[in-house]
């Protein structure tokens, strides 16, 4: 809400609207107020880059949106609808689907077994493996993905990019509207890195709304559209990629702020007495 | 019979890429074995070496016909009690509790027939519950305590020796006479029964092996070519034909007094148990899930399966199926006693699914090992005995075929691991 008063100079291209949208979100655990009021939007067909130091709320803020729990206090919005999200089954239902950077797929399963999981085809009772393997082959297809050699072979087999191909491909099998991608680049080469981020790319250009978690602003300005930078627990800024430099967001990870961007002019706005206070909230003012 | 439906669709195979014949298959499989992926080989390499051992040690007493039936029914038991346990090892967890579970489902069914008196088949279903009882109660404290399966399962161990005991009385025995229960592990079939067995289980397995290659064919799908398809058909046809064959000849001592001959009752039994569980295993849902708990359980979690639900079902099932294997054992002594399913034979069932080839570590694992694995060690205590050995040389060699077997498991793995086969 801070942020279309400070940018409002080069966001005047029309402003879709958000397909997952959420305002003034909270979320605590224990004494621990991890988010804070949080402003978050992605929309469809463009990749959302979500950034920011490590424990600055980027890990629960997803799994708030994906369900894992619901949010304290806030407004969850989907597709234009005020929706509740609290188990994982709410969000898959509205098209909403997480690739863990751990990836959860079974070593000891083919790739077809590891797309369907938990959502096998049957037909009678028992699995239709035909038909499966067929839409399998057409998702695998669709994402334009070649470096498989057979859709039979067990994910063990996989090398670190072609198992984050499978990951992906099980997110979007289910005609899902949303991808959240937990740093889906972290633990891959640079040619595999190059692979995943152009498949990102697709996603986004097939109509998808994509929100990627990254560590690495090559990455993030190499696909995102947009960029939100999380801050101790609070959205410093969401800004569109073209708008800002790479040192503008990096000033933004490590001290919420750059210029005239970021948590700090909005406090200095609202209230000079707590410019200083970004650490203050987690520590100590909340934990009472 | 079969050749005729498949007629029209055996040139569609031709167009496209190179038909893979039974060349291809062969190097494939043998490239598989290499890369760690080694399946059932050990456990057949096993019977076949042991086989051939014991028959060159002892000509005349392995070898014969009533012996190669008596083997059928001393493993008998073993094998369904480690058919119950694949479901429970794919897991990555364990039973030590199978054994008693058999021997206190059997108490159960002897009480309910000998002491009321009722039906056999009053009997069989008394006994099934409780195996049923008990895996849920297993099952409830593993999936839903979170308490390690070792443990519950050991205490279980020890609990159910307990409640056999009282069951039966110190010293007592429980005498089994109803005349269908003696048959389950004791008696032959018809031997014209026996040939009709035959040609039902190959014919069904030829008719599904081939229509499964069409529809997958007619899809575009990949499929295994005819050659390799008619190839396992006719080993299955020689193996099981030989099998009948031996089974169907006179193998009394004495066939003036009473013949002997036809292949044992409890073959249906196993053939039906192996039929329906590996349907479960490798056709369903559920047996998908079992597999990716195994493999990677937060995985499957995340991926929307109930991971309890499918812990406490495995556990179900192993303890039921050990409820089977105790009224084998019953049948077998015609009689329950204390010792039912103790000593050594949870032991030997665990045994006989690693050699099978059913990891320990969970996620691999069929059907099949059970089988494969029983015999392996029901030609060992056999062939032991035979050869006149004390109970010592006989636990001393079933201990290292257990080590060997463990032992190619950890190779092949590690094999695999670098290869990427699993």
């Amino acid at each position: 809400m801070t942020m279309p008063s400070t940018t409002d100079a080069p966001s005047a291209d029309p402003a879709p609207e958000a397909l997952l949208q959420l305002r003034g979100v909270n979320k605590s655990f224990g004494a621990v107020h991890v988010l804070q009021d949080v402003d978050f939007d992605t929309y469809a067909g463009q990749v959302t880059a979500l950034v920011g130091d490590n424990g600055a709320g980027k890990s629960t803020l997803i799994k708030g949106i994906a369900g894992i729990y619901g949010f304290d206090s806030g407004m969850y919005t989907f597709d234009g609808h005020r929706v509740t999200v609290t188990n994982p089954k709410q969000a898959n239902a509205l098209g909403i689907e997480v690739v863990y950077q751990d990836l959860a797929l079974c070593d000891n399963l083919d790739i077809v077994h590891n797309l369907f999981l938990g959502r096998e085809i049957t037909k009678g009772g028992r699995l239709d493996e035909a038909a499966m393997e067929r839409r399998a082959a057409e998702t695998l297809a669709g994402l334009s993905v070649r470096t498989v050699k057979s859709i039979r072979q067990l994910v063990a087999s996989l090398s670190g990019g072609q198992r984050q191909t499978v990951a992906i491909a099980r997110s979007v099998i289910w005609n899902s509207r949303v991808v959240i991608l937990d740093e889906p680049t972290a633990a891959l080469g640079v040619a595999q890195t190059e692979q995943v981020l152009k498949l990102v790319r697709r996603l986004a250009d097939n109509g998808l709304a994509v929100v990627l978690i990254s560590h690495n602003l090559n990455d993030v300005f190499e696909v995102a559209d947009n960029i939100s930078v999380l801050y101790l627990g609070r959205m410093a800024a969401q800004v569109r990629s073209a708008d800002v430099t790479r040192n503008q967001v990096v000033e933004l990870i490590t001290s919420g702020r750059s210029g005239a961007l970021g948590l700090g002019a909005a406090a200095l706005t609202a209230g000079p007495a707590d410019g200083t206070e970004p650490t203050g909230p987690l520590t100590n003012a909340e934990a009472s | 019979m079969t050749s005729s439906t498949l007629a029209p669709e055996a040139p569609a195979a031709d167009e496209g890429r190179p038909r893979p014949g039974l060349g291809t298959a062969i190097r494939a499989y043998v490239s598989a074995v290499r890369g760690g992926d080694v399946g059932a080989l050990p456990a057949v390499l096993g019977l076949v070496v042991l086989t051939l051992v014991f028959s060159i040690l002892r000509p005349s007493t392995f070898t014969n016909a009533f012996n190669f039936a008596n083997l059928i029914n001393q493993s008998a038991a073993l094998i369904v009690i480690a058919m119950g346990l694949v479901f429970v090892l794919l897991l990555g967890e364990i039973d030590l509790s199978a054994g008693f579970s058999a021997g206190t489902a059997a108490s159960i069914m002897g009480i309910v027939l000998t002491r009321q008196g009722h039906p056999w088949w009053l009997a069989i279903i008394a006994g099934l519950v409780t195996g049923a009882v008990i895996g849920t109660c297993i099952g409830m404290l593993v999936a839903r305590l979170g308490i390690p399966s070792f443990v519950v399962t050991l205490a279980a161990f020890l609990g159910l020796q307990g409640v056999l005991l009282k069951l039966i009385g110190e010293g007592g025995t429980i005498s089994v006479r109803d005349p269908v229960l003696l048959a389950l592990n004791n008696n032959n079939l018809p031997v014209w029964l026996g040939w009709v067995l035959f040609a039902v289980v190959v014919g069904a397995y030829a008719y599904v092996s081939l229509r499964r290659a069409a529809a997958r064919r007619a899809d575009g799908l990949h499929a295994d070519a005819i050659e390799v398809v008619l190839a396992k058909v006719a080993v299955l046809a020689v193996l099981l034909g030989a099998a009948t064959w031996y089974l169907s000849t006179e193998r009394s001592r004495n066939p003036a007094v009473t013949s002997i001959k036809g292949v044992p009752e409890v073959i249906v039994l196993l053939v039906a148990l192996l039929v329906l569980l590996n349907f479960l295993l490798g056709r369903t849902a559920f047996g998908r899930h079992v597999y990716a708990v195994g493999g990677n359980a937060e995985a499957a979690r995340r991926a929307g399966i109930n991971v309890q639900r499918v812990k406490l079902l495995c556990f179900v099932l192993c303890s039921t199926l050990a409820a089977i294997g105790g009224f084998l054992l019953a049948s077998r002594d015609n009689s329950i006693s204390p010792t039912t399913g103790g000593a050594e034979t949870l032991l030997y069932a665990v045994g006989a699914a690693v050699i099978g080839g059913t990891s320990l570590f969970g996620g691999k694992g069929k059907m099949m090992d059970a089988v494969l694995g029983g015999l392996v060690i029901a030609i060992i205590i056999n062939g032991m005995g035979l050869l006149n050995q004390p109970s010592s040389v006989v636990y001393m060699v079933t201990g290292v075929v257990l080590l060997v077997a463990a032992s190619v498991d950890a190779i092949s793995r590690r094999r695999a691991a670098a290869t990427g086969r699993v």
